[in-house]
C-alpha cells in the first residue's frame, strides 16, 4: 500500500483485527502474570497470611518487655494424613522480640514412608509479616518413616515493630502428604 | 473499498436463494447469525430455566423430596453457567449482530466468516456441558456433573472436582473463544464499517454500550481462559497454582476469577442499558436526555469494573485498607449508574408517553434494575457484607439485576425489534400476558429471597431450616409461575417466525429513531449495500 492512498475497509478491518487478537492474547498472558504479581503483593502486605518461606537470620533488635502478644497454634491434616499432627503448646504469650520455641509433632502410622509438607497461614493476615521464624519444619519437606513419630520444632520471634493493634493472632499449619507428588514428578515442590 | 465491494457482490450472486440447513450452517449474513444467536439463547434460557425449576421444586418444602443434594449442587452450578454464558450473553450478541450493522448503516459485520464460526462453536460448547448433566442424570455409576457452583472456586473444582470438570473446562474454553471472536467482530465493525457521517458521538447508545462491552469481553474473557487453564494444569499436569500443598494459594483463584467475574456482570448489563436507551425515547417521544453523559457513564462503569473485583470476597480476610478500597470503589459505581437511571427518568419526564409492550418491559427494567442496584449498594459495604455473604440476599440481588434487569431488557428488545426481524407485529394479547405474568411472578420469586437471606438462609443448599418454609413455598410458586410464563414468549416468537400476525410497517413505533427503521420490515437479506445518508 502506498502512503498517500487511504486503506481499504478490508485492510483496516484486518489491521484492527490484528490489534485486538494481540490484545486478547496479552490478556491471557496477564492472567498468568497475576500469579507472581499476587505473590509479590502478598509478600509485601501479608495479604494472604503466608509467612516467610526462609529462616530469619537477624537477631531481634530488642525485646519489648511492656507488650505481650498472644500467639495461638492450630493444626489441620490434609488429604491422606491419617496420623497425628499437632503442637504441644496451643497458645503462648510472648513479648515482641522474645525468642520462643514451640514443638509440633507428626506421626505416620502407615507401613510406608511418607513425605510431608506443612503450609503455614496466619490470621489475621496482616500479622504474617511480623512473624519471623528462625527455624521451622515447614521450610523443608519432612520425611516420616513408616510408624515414625517425629518432633518438629519451630522457633520464632515477633518483630518489635508489630503494630499495637495486633494483640493476638493465630498461626495455622496444614500438613499435606506429598509423597506421590515428589516421587511421581521428580521435580522440586515449591516450599513456603 | 474495492475488494470488500467485490466479495460482497459475489455473496449476492449465490446467496439469493439460500435454503434449508445450509443457509444456517454456512451463513455469513449478520441477520441470519443474529437470528441463530437469539434462538439459541432462548433455547438455553429454557434449559437453564428447567434446572431452576428442579431447584425450586426441591426447595418447595423443607427436607429432601426430589433430588439428592449432590444432584442439587449440579443443578445450581449448571443453571448459573447456562444462564450466564448460554442465555444472557448470546442473546445480547444476537441483538448486536442483528442491530449494529443496521444502526450504523453497514452492509454486514466486518468479519462475516468469523461471525459464523463464533456462533457455531456455541452449540458444541453447551452440548458438552449439558452432556455432563445428562450423564449424571441418566448415566450408570453416578458420574457427577460439575457441582462446585458457577464460580468454580478452587479447590472444589481442582482437587475435589468430579471427572466431568474437564468437560467443563473444555466447554468454558469454547464459550470463551466464541465470545472473544464475537466481541472482536463488534469492535472492528463499529470502528471501520460506519456509514459516512456516522461519527462516534452520533451512534445510537446501543452501539456505544456494545462497543464498550466488546472491549470488556476482549479484556477479561482471556483471563477466564487463563483461570480454567490453570485449573486444568493443576488437575492433570502437576502445577500448584491453587494447591496449598504445592505452594499455591486457593484464594488466588478467587482473585483471578473475579478479575474476570466483575467485568463479566457489566458485560451482561451494559447492552441492556443500550436497549433501554433506545426504547424509552421512542415511547416518550423525546430525544434521550443527556446522550453524552450516557456514553461517559457507560465508559466509567466499564473502567471501574476492573477495580472492584474483591468485593465478591470481603470475607477471605483482606487487610483493612484493601476492604476500604474495594468498598469505596464499588460504591463509586453507583454514581455513573445513577446518572443513567436519572437520564432515563428525565427522558420520560413530560414526554408524550405511551405504553406499548417494549416500553412496559423497559420501565419495569428501570425500576427493578434500580432495586437490584440498591441491594448491591448494601452488599458493597464491607461490614454488612460479612452478614449477607453467601445468603439468599445475594441471590435476590443478582437475580434482580440479571433477570428483571438483563433478561427483561432483552424481552424489551425482542418486542421492540421483532417487527423489524420478522415483518409482523408480535401478538399484543400474548405479549401483555407474558409481561404481566412475568412481572408479578418474578417479584414473587425474587423479592422474598431478600427476607430469607437477611434471616440467614445460606445459598446453594438443598435444604433449609424450618423457619424459612413459608417464604420458600411462595418463592417456588413464583418460580414455577415465572417459568411457565416464558412459554408464552415461545408462542409469541414462533408466531412471528411463522409470519402470523399483523404485517409491520417499516417503522412500527411512531416515536422510534434510527437507521434500522429506514429499511423495510422484515429487513431484507442485504441492507445498506450503498451507505445511507446520515442527517
Amino acid at each position: 500500500m502506498s502512503d498517500n492512498q487511504p486503506l481499504s475497509v478490508e485492510q483496516r478491518n484486518k489491521r484492527t483485527l490484528k490489534k485486538l487478537v494481540i490484545w486478547a492474547i496479552g490478556m491471557f498472558a496477564f492472567a498468568f502474570l497475576m500469579v507472581p504479581f499476587y505473590n509479590v503483593i502478598c509478600d509485601i502486605t501479608g495479604l494472604n497470611g503466608k509467612t516467610s518461606s526462609t529462616a530469619a537470620t537477624d537477631a531481634p533488635a530488642q525485646v519489648v518487655e511492656d507488650r505481650t502478644v498472644t500467639v495461638e497454634f492450630i493444626t489441620q491434616k490434609g488429604d491422606g494424613i491419617t496420623g497425628e499432627f499437632t503442637s504441644e503448646t496451643k497458645r503462648v504469650k510472648v513479648h515482641p522480640g522474645e525468642i520462643t520455641l514451640v514443638n509440633f509433632y507428626a506421626s505416620n502410622p502407615t507401613d510406608s514412608d511418607m513425605v510431608t509438607q506443612s503450609i503455614p497461614s496466619v490470621t489475621p493476615g496482616v500479622a504474617a509479616r511480623y512473624l519471623h521464624k528462625t527455624q521451622c519444619f515447614c521450610f523443608d519437606q519432612q520425611t516420616l518413616a513408616a510408624g515414625e513419630r517425629k518432633d518438629m520444632p519451630m522457633i520464632f520471634y515477633l518483630d518489635p515493630e508489630i503494630p499495637s493493634h495486633i494483640n493476638q493472632f493465630t498461626l495455622s499449619y496444614t500438613i499435606f502428604d506429598v509423597t506421590e507428588r515428589v516421587a511421581g514428578k521428580n521435580n522440586s515442590v515449591a516450599v513456603n | 473499498m474495492s475488494t470488500a465491494a467485490a466479495t460482497h457482490d459475489d455473496h449476492h450472486d449465490h446467496h439469493h436463494a439460500p435454503t434449508g440447513l445450509k443457509r444456517w450452517l454456512f451463513s455469513t449474513n449478520h441477520k441470519d447469525i443474529g437470528t441463530l444467536y437469539l434462538w439459541f439463547s432462548f433455547a438455553m434460557f429454557l434449559v437453564g430455566g428447567f434446572m431452576a425449576m428442579v431447584i425450586r421444586a426441591e426447595l418447595l418444602e423443607p427436607g429432601m423430596q426430589f433430588v439428592d443434594p449432590e444432584f442439587f449442587n449440579q443443578m445450581t452450578t449448571v443453571h448459573g453457567l447456562v444462564m450466564v454464558f448460554g442465555a444472557v450473553m448470546p442473546a445480547t450478541v444476537g441483538l448486536a449482530n442483528w442491530m449494529i450493522p443496521l444502526m450504523i448503516g453497514a452492509p454486514d459485520m466486518a468479519l462475516p466468516r468469523m461471525n459464523n464460526w463464533s456462533f457455531w462453536i456455541l452449540p458444541f460448547a453447551f452440548g458438552i456441558l449439558i452432556f455432563a448433566v445428562l450423564m449424571s442424570a441418566f448415566g450408570a455409576g453416578n458420574p457427577s456433573a460439575p457441582n462446585f457452583g458457577w464460580t468454580f472456586y478452587a479447590p472444589l473444582s481442582t482437587k475435589y472436582g468430579p471427572a466431568s470438570t474437564d468437560l467443563f473446562i473444555l466447554s468454558v474454553h469454547m464459550m470463551g473463544i466464541s465470545s472473544i471472536m464475537g466481541a472482536i467482530n463488534v469492535v472492528v465493525t463499529v470502528f471501520n464499517m460506519r456509514a459516512p457521517g456516522m461519527t462516534l458521538m452520533k451512534m445510537p447508545l446501543f452501539v456505544w454500550t456494545w462497543l464498550i462491552t466488546a472491549f470488556l469481553l476482549i479484556a477479561v474473557i482471556p483471563v477466564l481462559a487463563g483461570a480454567v487453564t490453570m485449573m486444568l494444569t493443576d488437575r492433570h499436569f502437576g502445577t500448584s497454582f491453587f494447591d496449598a500443598a504445592g505452594g499455591g494459594d486457593p484464594v488466588l483463584f478467587q482473585h483471578v476469577f473475579w478479575f474476570f467475574g466483575h467485568p463479566e456482570v457489566y458485560i451482561m448489563i451494559l447492552p441492556s442499558f443500550g436497549i433501554v436507551s433506545a426504547i424509552i425515547p421512542a415511547f416518550a417521544r423525546k430525544p434521550l436526555f443527556g446522550y453524552a453523559s450516557m456514553v461517559y457513564a457507560t465508559a466509567s462503569i466499564a473502567l471501574l469494573s476492573f477495580v472492584v473485583w474483591a468485593h465478591h470476597m470481603f470475607t477471605v480476610g483482606m487487610p483493612l485498607a484493601g476492604t476500604l478500597f474495594f468498598m469505596y470503589m464499588t460504591m463509586l459505581i453507583s454514581v455513573p449508574t445513577g446518572v443513567k437511571v436519572f437520564n432515563w427518568v428525565a427522558t420520560m419526564w413530560r414526554g408524550s408517553m405511551t405504553f406499548e409492550l417494549p416500553m412496559k418491559w423497559a420501565i419495569a427494567f428501570v425500576i427493578l434494575f434500580t432495586c437490584g442496584g440498591l441491594s448491591g449498594l448494601m452488599l458493597a459495604m464491607t461490614p454488612i457484607d460479612f452478614q449477607y455473604h453467601d445468603t439468599y440476599f445475594v441471590v435476590a440481588h443478582f437475580h434482580y439485576v440479571l433477570v428483571t434487569g438483563a433478561i427483561f431488557s432483552i424481552f424489551a428488545a425482542a418486542y421492540y425489534w421483532l417487527p423489524k426481524w420478522s415483518g409482523v407485529m408480535p401478538s399484543k394479547l400474548l405479549g401483555e400476558l407474558h409481561f404481566w405474568n412475568s412481572l408479578i411472578s418474578a417479584n414473587l420469586l425474587f423479592f422474598p429471597m431478600h427476607f430469607v437471606g437477611l434471616a440467614g438462609m445460606p445459598r446453594r443448599y438443598a435444604d433449609y431450616a424450618l423457619q424459612f418454609a413459608d417464604y420458600n413455598f411462595w418463592i417456588s410458586i413464583g418460580g414455577f409461575w415465572f417459568g411457565l410464563s416464558q412459554v408464552i414468549f415461545l408462542v409469541v416468537a414462533v408466531r412471528c417466525a411463522m409470519k402470523k400476525g399483523e404485517p409491520a410497517p417499516a417503522k412500527p413505533w411512531e416515536g422510534a429513531e434510527g437507521l434500522e427503521w429506514e429499511v423495510p420490515s422484515p429487513a431484507p437479506f442485504h441492507t445498506f449495500d450503498t451507505p445511507p445518508v446520515i442527517k
